[in-house]
């Protein structure tokens, strides 16, 4: 059963081959017994996902049930839920339980979907390889002794494990498109504004965005469907139609233009990547696309623009993490001082102080112009080359990641060779643009991500793109090695 | 050494949406600590911001009352401190694009000199929360039902050249802002609070001294006192050869005393920058012109018009008009004279009560206008009878006394008192008649004067009849009667 796809459990639930009760049942049973080797879930939620899986099955029986009524997917432990834990990853909120469920948990909780648990990510969603979490680093199911990527490493380990068939995940630069590159799997990051934010702990409110990590693009055609809404709770919120993302899925290719920006193809990239993103882009061409080449000159200033404008921002956002109402507060505090320092020093671990210090510096007085300043008029640069590609191309084509997934400890001391594994992501993220991952042939055994990314709103097109390439290979089909 | 003073204000005035600025919880005074603290304004992780459209309409408002340039785009920022009433670590505040650009608004002073102080701009903000450091053994409370009220902070150019300019100011600022009806105005609940940017210089000099600040000021008399404590003390520092520290001061209303809170070097580097959760709000003129067609009536249009419609003298509209609850008695008092021949006589006797007894009565009962025991229909019911000369003036003193203690309205307390005012010829007589039998020597004194002293010794003989008539003698009546007798 863990081996069907969102769009068969859908079919399946409807033709009552099996009951929400009995694949929440397999899953939950499933997560028990193998999770320990993974460490993808925070916390699972076995009573909560058996009961919201019997009210699925009430819904399905009356009929006129949502289709992704019954459906069991985990949720990034970065999406508030009512009455379970939500921890981001970290120390500093091991005890917090939100009264209140992020929007995109809500949608879910509407359509019927049930919730299998809560899944492991970097510590405030800042790293790129899960080894931030406070719960312990995720292991990559394709090579236990490698990381799954980060920040949502979790989710990518949970479905790559068919520890759940989907799951939810954010992305602020390319948090979602780097585990699904390491792990196998297709994750889409929609357009900024697409999705709600409310209920997602903030990083850096500019450049976080929702999306979903799952085996197919059809799947997760299928699952934005639901996740994609207008909030008048979040600002940044666009107020746009949400159109069926599933419908255009088997569009033909025929005259796609294709840009490949010659930038994402310099030094750092592993050769034997670039090879299989190369022979990505001759599968796209006999589908009928049209290949142009592109240049995207600001490319290189996007790691610097965004170490500046991620961390200042997250500075702040979790300047309310200071012990006061929630969250973790040190012991006998001495005098206000003491609550503060003592805290934020122990409910946080190095990463996240990491770039609170990077942030605050970045804003601080006679620092600002020569930073954040400078930072957001590259932003402005970065986001005007794409607008200037998109007048001649329909989608970008590279690669996700710069090379396969790594070793535990590879990275973890020395923060800018982790960071430049977002080398090829982070830009999507500063121009708001939605990205997408899909896994495009191994190297040592593990998967290799093929990156698309669309233009303002283009998820539909993006997901047609991932959908008729995966109807012509079987790269999204293979399991990792050891999987039962 | 000649000194000069220079005083910039920078005024927090809360505005009275019924939500605040960045959530729907209620902004009502005075509930149980934290009960109108949501989700928002505890700052739970992942929530959101949503910015009120009612506080961008009051801030618009206020700009078009003081003259202001709207800002067409507004950004708001964080301002980042840490402190427990500051619920997100940050302010959400505007600094480089505020709503309200540059205006200014004009001051009368005594002596009808007039003084121009112009406003730099106004911001749109949200209030922290409030800390008890009382009543927790050692530990301080939290209270948040105030975190996130919305306030503008309208900032002055240093314009002010003594205490009287302002407050003059200040009182000024209150009346705007609660005839235009976006702030309630309630100074000890803290609606409008004060910071006193203060510095001294040698008359003639251009250069501005070193100025301190000193904060939450919430009452018009604090701010005199305040002001006058803090430039006696910078004066006697730099007379005795030192300098003035830039600083942050408090006064303290009950001990008369100032003390300084923090040094410009313990401050802080708010390390502003625009908050990405909120989008730059963009006005038009459209919107600016639908603000300003639905602005209640500023108390410069409304003073000209209490002159034109109801014939008040400009400076005692002025006096009316500067408290929007007196202007509003004052006009539903005048309600009850429509009918009335000689309107005129009226609208100004009320203006005269309202100014005179029973501005002095709430005071001296602290009672709001709004609240008086005496309403505009008690009170214009007196005046009717001052008018038609059924009262004397000071026989109306009684019978407004009478009110104020419930007695119930003019008509009932004449009634009941027997203090109509005695007009009737025939009864004036007869008072006249005994007082003149009883008082021969004074009468024969006063017939013997000249024409010249006899005015004064009239007096005695009104004194008399007056008395009387338990002062109830229509005192004009009187008068001719007691000449024309006299003169016999």
């Amino acid at each position: 059963m863990h081996q069907l796809t969102i769009a068969e459990l859908v079919k399946g639930l409807r033709n009552k081959d099996f009951s929400s009760v009995e694949v929440t049942q397999h899953y939950l049973d499933r997560i028990a017994r193998l999770d320990k080797t993974y460490n993808s879930y925070i916390t699972a939620t076995p009573a909560l996902a058996l009961a919201q899986a019997a009210v699925a099955d009430k819904r399905l029986a009356a009929g006129n049930a949502p289709a992704l009524c019954g459906v069991p997917i985990a949720h990034k432990d970065i999406f508030c839920t009512i009455g379970v834990r939500t921890s981001c990853g970290s120390k500093m909120l091991d005890n917090f339980i939100a009264p209140y469920n992020a929007t995109i948990v809500d949608n879910y909780v509407d359509s019927g979907v049930v919730m299998l648990g809560k899944t492991n990510m970097d510590e405030f969603a800042m790293g790129s390889s899960n080894e931030t979490s406070y719960y312990g680093p995720v292991k990559n199911p394709w090579a236990t002794d490698c990381v799954p990527g980060g920040s949502s490493g979790g989710s990518a380990a949970a479905v790559a494990a068919h520890l759940a068939p989907a799951a939810t995940a954010s992305d602020t630069g390319g948090s979602i498109r780097q585990p699904a590159a390491h792990c196998g799997l297709t994750g889409i990051k929609p357009t900024y504004g697409r999705v709600s934010r409310w209920g997602m702990i903030a990083f850096a409110s500019s450049l976080d965005q929702a999306g979903i990590l799952s085996r197919t693009a059809e799947d997760a055609a299928i699952l934005l469907n639901d996740m994609a809404s207008y909030d008048t709770k979040d600002s940044t919120s666009v107020e746009r139609d949400v159109p069926d993302y599933t419908a255009t899925l088997n569009d033909s290719l025929k005259g796609l233009r294709i840009g490949v920006p010659k930038e994402y193809f310099g030094e750092g990239l592993n050769p034997e990547t670039a090879a299989h993103v190369e022979a990505a882009i001759k599968v796209y061409e006999s589908l009928g696309a049209t290949i142009h080449s592109i240049s995207l000159p600001h490319t290189g200033l996007s790691v610097p623009a965004y170490y500046v404008i991620a961390p200042a921002e997250c500075s702040a956002n979790l300047s309310r993490l200071d012990g006061v109402r929630y969250g973790h507060r040190c012991e006998n505090p001495k005098d206000l001082n003491d609550l503060y320092m003592r805290s934020r020093s122990e409910g946080f671990g190095d990463e996240v102080k990491r770039r609170i210090l990077v942030g605050a510096y970045a804003l601080s007085a006679g620092y600002y112009d020569a930073y954040y300043s400078k930072a957001q008029k590259v932003r402005r640069l970065i986001k005007q080359d794409f607008v200037d590609a998109f007048q001649n191309v329909d989608v970008i084509i590279g690669p996700t990641s710069p090379s396969p997934a790594f070793k535990f400890g590879a990275k973890s001391k020395d923060p800018v060779s982790m960071y430049l594994e977002d080398i090829y992501t982070i830009a999507t993220n500063l121009a708001g643009l939605p990205g997408l991952s899909i896994p495009c042939g191994f190297v040592e055994n593990k998967p290799v991500g093929l990156q698309l990314i669309g233009n303002f709103f283009a998820e539909a097109r993006l997901l047609n793109a991932a959908h008729q390439f995966q109807q012509a290979t079987n790269f999204h089909q293979q399991t990792a090695p050891g999987i039962e | 050494m000649q000194w000069e003073t220079v005083i910039g204000l920078e005024v927090h005035v809360q505005l009275a949406t019924k939500t605040k600025i960045f959530s729907g919880a209620s902004t009502a005074f005075g509930a149980e600590p934290n009960t109108q603290a949501c989700a928002i304004d505890l700052a739970l992780p992942g929530t959101l911001p949503v910015a009120n459209e009612q506080a961008f309409r009051y801030a618009t408002m206020f700009g078009l009352a003081v003259n202001a340039e709207i800002g067409k785009r507004s950004v708001f920022e964080r301002k980042n401190y840490f402190y427990p009433d500051l619920p997100k670590g940050y302010q959400t505040t505007q600094l480089a694009e505020p709503i309200v650009g540059p205006g200014f608004v004009d001051l009368e002073l005594d002596g009808g000199r007039t003084k121009r102080v112009r406003i730099h701009h106004a911001h749109l903000e949200e209030d922290a929360g409030k800390s008890l450091h009382e009543d927790f053994a050692g530990m301080s409370g939290i209270d948040l039902n105030r975190a996130g009220t919305p306030l503008i902070e309208v900032v002055t150019e240093p314009d002010m050249r003594n205490a009287e300019e302002a407050v003059a100011f200040a009182k000024k600022l209150h009346s705007i802002v609660t005839s235009l009806e976006i702030c309630d105005g309630e100074m000890s609940q803290g609606s409008m609070r004060f910071d006193v940017n203060i510095s001294v210089r040698p008359k003639g000099q251009e250069k501005l001294g070193t100025r301190t600040e000193t904060k939450n000021l919430n009452s018009f008399k604090f701010m005199e006192e305040a002001i006058a404590l803090e430039v006696e003390r910078q004066i006697d520092v730099l007379e005795d050869g030192g300098k003035i520290k830039q600083e942050t001061r408090l006064y303290n209303g009950d001990t008369k005393k100032a003390r300084s809170m923090r040094s410009k070097e313990d401050s802080n580097d708010y390390r502003y920058f625009p908050c990405p959760d909120l989008l730059p709000v963009i006005i038009d003129d459209e919107y600016i012109e639908s603000v300003r067609k639905q602005m209640p009536e500023l108390p410069e249009a409304k003073r000209a018009r209490f002159v034109e419609q109801y014939g008040l003298s400009d400076y005692d509209a002025g006096q009316i008009t500067m408290d929007k609850f007196a202007a509003t008695y004052f006009e539903a008092a005048t309600t009850f004279f429509k009918n009335t021949a000689s309107q005129t006589g009226e609208t100004k006797l009320i203006a005269n009560w309202i100014m005179a007894d029973l501005g002095a009565y709430l005071n001296r009962t602290e009672q709001r206008i709004d609240q008086s025991p005496v309403t505009p229909e008690l009170l214009s019911g007196l005046v009717v009878r001052i008018k038609d000369g059924t009262l004397s003036s000071k026989i109306a003193k009684q019978v407004f006394e009478a009110i104020t203690n419930g007695e119930g309205d003019a008509d009932t307390i004449i009634e009941t008192k027997g203090l109509k005012q005695v007009s009737d010829t025939g009864a004036l007589e007869k008072i006249i008649d005994d007082i003149l039998a009883a008082n021969a020597a004074q009468v024969d004194g006063y017939r013997a004067a000249a024409e010249d002293k006899r005015a004064k010794m009239l007096g005695f003989f009104v004194g008399q009849a007056m008395k009387a008539s338990k002062g109830q003698a229509n005192p004009q009546a009187l008068n001719e009667l007691l000449v024309k007798k006299l003169n016999g």
